[in-house]
Order: structure tokens, then C-alpha cells, then sequence
């Protein structure tokens, strides 16, 4: 068994309207950030993961994230697997 | 009729639509705790509002996982009643019961207030006692009510009349004004208006009492059919 640190980040897709992300940016305009744009607002999760190898925990991960983590309806992910060496 | 009314942890507006139900159709009306894995002594089934679970991870996605809503599927696949309400419009599309998602108002604002929906389909057993075009007034309460669709889902749910209810001054940012869908049998009808908030005088309307009655209707002609064949095959 091998353990990887696993980094989930999920989004609003990019179609659909991110009020926070909008209210945020607005915030930093008024502030005096007139370069900053395009600001969403999304989630990040950090798990642990127990797997036999690397393709077996990727797979699994994807479908926790189009099952639980994520909503496919409306966001999007991404993830980052890493091996952690055993000391 | 027998009526369930599911209680999540952070479920609480199901003591006001279990008195809904009593008031209007005089029937029984249960309330069921999340880990019940067995409805099918109830003809209909109410997910009421509130915040299961906190609305931990997004708002009814932990309800999903809970045993009563396995079981509020297999009722509703043998064509039972469902009535989703608020955040059990919020399970309903986690659960794949009805399509689309609900996400933060367009606004930010947490609405709490008196809203007009036009009926858009009196064809359902939901909706039958009104008429269509006709406007209500129901009370919404909710920061997270802006229901969002893909375009295909969207003219799918015009082309099979499935959207039930539409805002007439849109307080969240849905999409097409929607504030009310059914599924595609027509017997699960998620909305995030709150029926049972408008069945006394003194709240202020009671335009909500004929969901309710027409909900009981539906299911006391469905159990008539169903007596007037049984008599028949004896």
C-alpha cells in the first residue's frame, strides 16, 4: 500500500455566475486594484488517500470528486496526486 | 392519505409543512427521520426546508447520501407524490431526482419575502387547482435559490412543460425566472417557494392550501382507480 497526499480545487464553471467572485472583485476595485479581473471563487480540499498504486488511487479520487466532492452540474475540478515517501 | 414528512439534521420547516398538510387536507401527516429505510406506507412524501446537514460541502449534497432518500427514490419510481421544498428542492437535484443545480443568489442576499409565481403548467397533480397563468403569491426564504440548467436540459424541461412555476420579478438570478420544475413522470415536483408558508389568512395568503388539496385529490383518485379494479377483478 502507498500513500499520496491528494489536492482537490473545484470551481464554478466558467459558464455559470460567480456572485462572490463578482462582489470580491468589485471590492478590490473600489480598494484601488483596478488590474484585477475575472476572480472566482472556489473550494479546496485536502485528503489522504490508501491505494495499491497510482493509477488505482487516481481513479478512485476522480470518481470522489464527480461523485461527492464536485457537483458536474455546475463545477468543475481538478486534483494533484503525490506520493508520500515513508520515512 | 398518509403523508411523510423527512426530518434531516438541519431540516426545520418540517413541523410547518407537517401542520400545512393536517390543516389543509385533514389527512395524517408523519414526520420520518433521515435514517428510515422503508416509505411505502406513505402515499406522498414532503422534503421539507431548512439546512440538512448544515449544507455542509453545497447545500442538500450530504442529504443525498442519507438512507431515507433511497428509499424516497424507489417511492417516487413507483410513481408516488414527492414535494421538494427550499432545501429539499436543494436534495432533489443533488439526488439526480430532478435536473439542474441551486446555487448562491445572483444577488448575495439571503431573500426572505413575499414573492408572485406565475403557474406555468396546471397539468400536474401538484398544480391542478390553479390555473394556468394564474398568479400566487407564495413567500420564498432562501441564499441560494438561483436554479441553473445547461441549454439542452433547459429546452428539454419548456419542450416536456416541465417547469411548474416562474418568478414574476425574478428575486435570485434563475435561469428562465424558474422557480419550480417536475420531473419527467410528473409526480416529483421541486420548488423553492414555500407552499406551506401561505395556507392561513394570517400569513398572509393562502394561494399554498391547493397544492396541498390538489396533491390529496391526485392520490385519492389514483387510490379509487386502483379500488374500482381490484372490486373488479374479485
Amino acid at each position: 500500500m502507498k500513500t499520496y497526499e491528494v489536492e482537490v480545487r473545484i470551481w464554478l464553471k466558467p459558464s455559470v455566475f460567480d456572485p462572490q467572485g463578482h462582489a470580491v472583485e468589485q471590492a478590490l476595485h473600489t480598494l484601488g486594484y483596478a488590474e484585477a479581473s475575472d476572480l472566482r471563487i472556489g473550494k479546496y480540499m485536502h485528503l489522504t488517500v490508501q491505494s495499491a498504486s497510482l493509477s488505482e488511487a487516481q481513479t478512485r479520487v476522480e470518481e470522489m470528486c464527480e461523485r461527492v466532492l464536485s457537483n458536474p452540474v455546475m463545477e468543475t475540478y481538478a486534483y494533484t496526486l503525490k506520493e508520500v515517501a515513508l520515512s | 392519505m398518509k403523508w411523510a414528512v423527512i426530518v434531516f439534521p438541519g431540516s426545520n420547516c418540517d413541523e410547518d409543512a407537517a401542520f400545512a398538510i393536517r390543516e389543509v387536507t385533514g389527512d395524517e401527516a408523519h414526520l420520518i427521520w433521515h435514517d428510515a429505510r422503508d416509505l411505502s406506507d406513505f402515499d406522498a412524501i414532503v422534503l421539507p426546508g431548512g439546512f440538512s446537514y448544515g449544507d455542509y460541502l453545497r447545500s442538500g449534497a450530504i442529504a443525498r447520501f442519507s438512507p431515507v432518500v433511497e428509499a424516497v427514490k424507489r417511492e417516487a419510481q413507483k410513481g408516488k407524490l414527492v414535494l421538494g421544498i427550499c432545501n429539499g428542492f436543494q436534495v432533489l437535484t443533488e439526488s439526480h431526482l430532478l435536473p439542474g443545480a441551486l446555487l448562491r443568489n445572483d444577488n448575495l442576499q439571503f431573500r426572505c419575502e413575499m414573492t408572485e409565481l406565475v403557474v406555468e403548467n396546471n397539468q400536474s397533480p401538484f398544480t391542478a387547482d390553479y390555473a394556468i397563468g394564474e398568479r400566487i403569491r407564495i413567500p420564498i426564504a432562501h441564499g441560494e435559490g438561483r436554479f441553473v440548467a445547461d441549454d439542452t436540459t433547459l429546452a428539454k424541461l419548456q419542450a416536456d412543460r416541465r417547469v411548474a412555476f416562474t418568478y414574476h420579478a425574478n428575486p435570485n438570478g434563475s435561469v428562465q425566472n424558474i422557480a419550480g420544475i417536475l420531473n419527467l413522470q410528473g409526480n416529483v415536483l421541486g420548488l423553492m417557494p414555500h407552499p406551506e408558508r401561505a395556507v392561513m389568512e394570517w400569513m398572509d395568503s393562502v394561494d399554498g392550501r391547493r397544492m396541498f388539496l390538489s396533491m390529496h385529490r391526485y392520490m385519492k383518485e389514483a387510490r379509487a382507480l386502483v379500488g374500482a379494479n381490484g372490486s373488479a377483478n374479485s
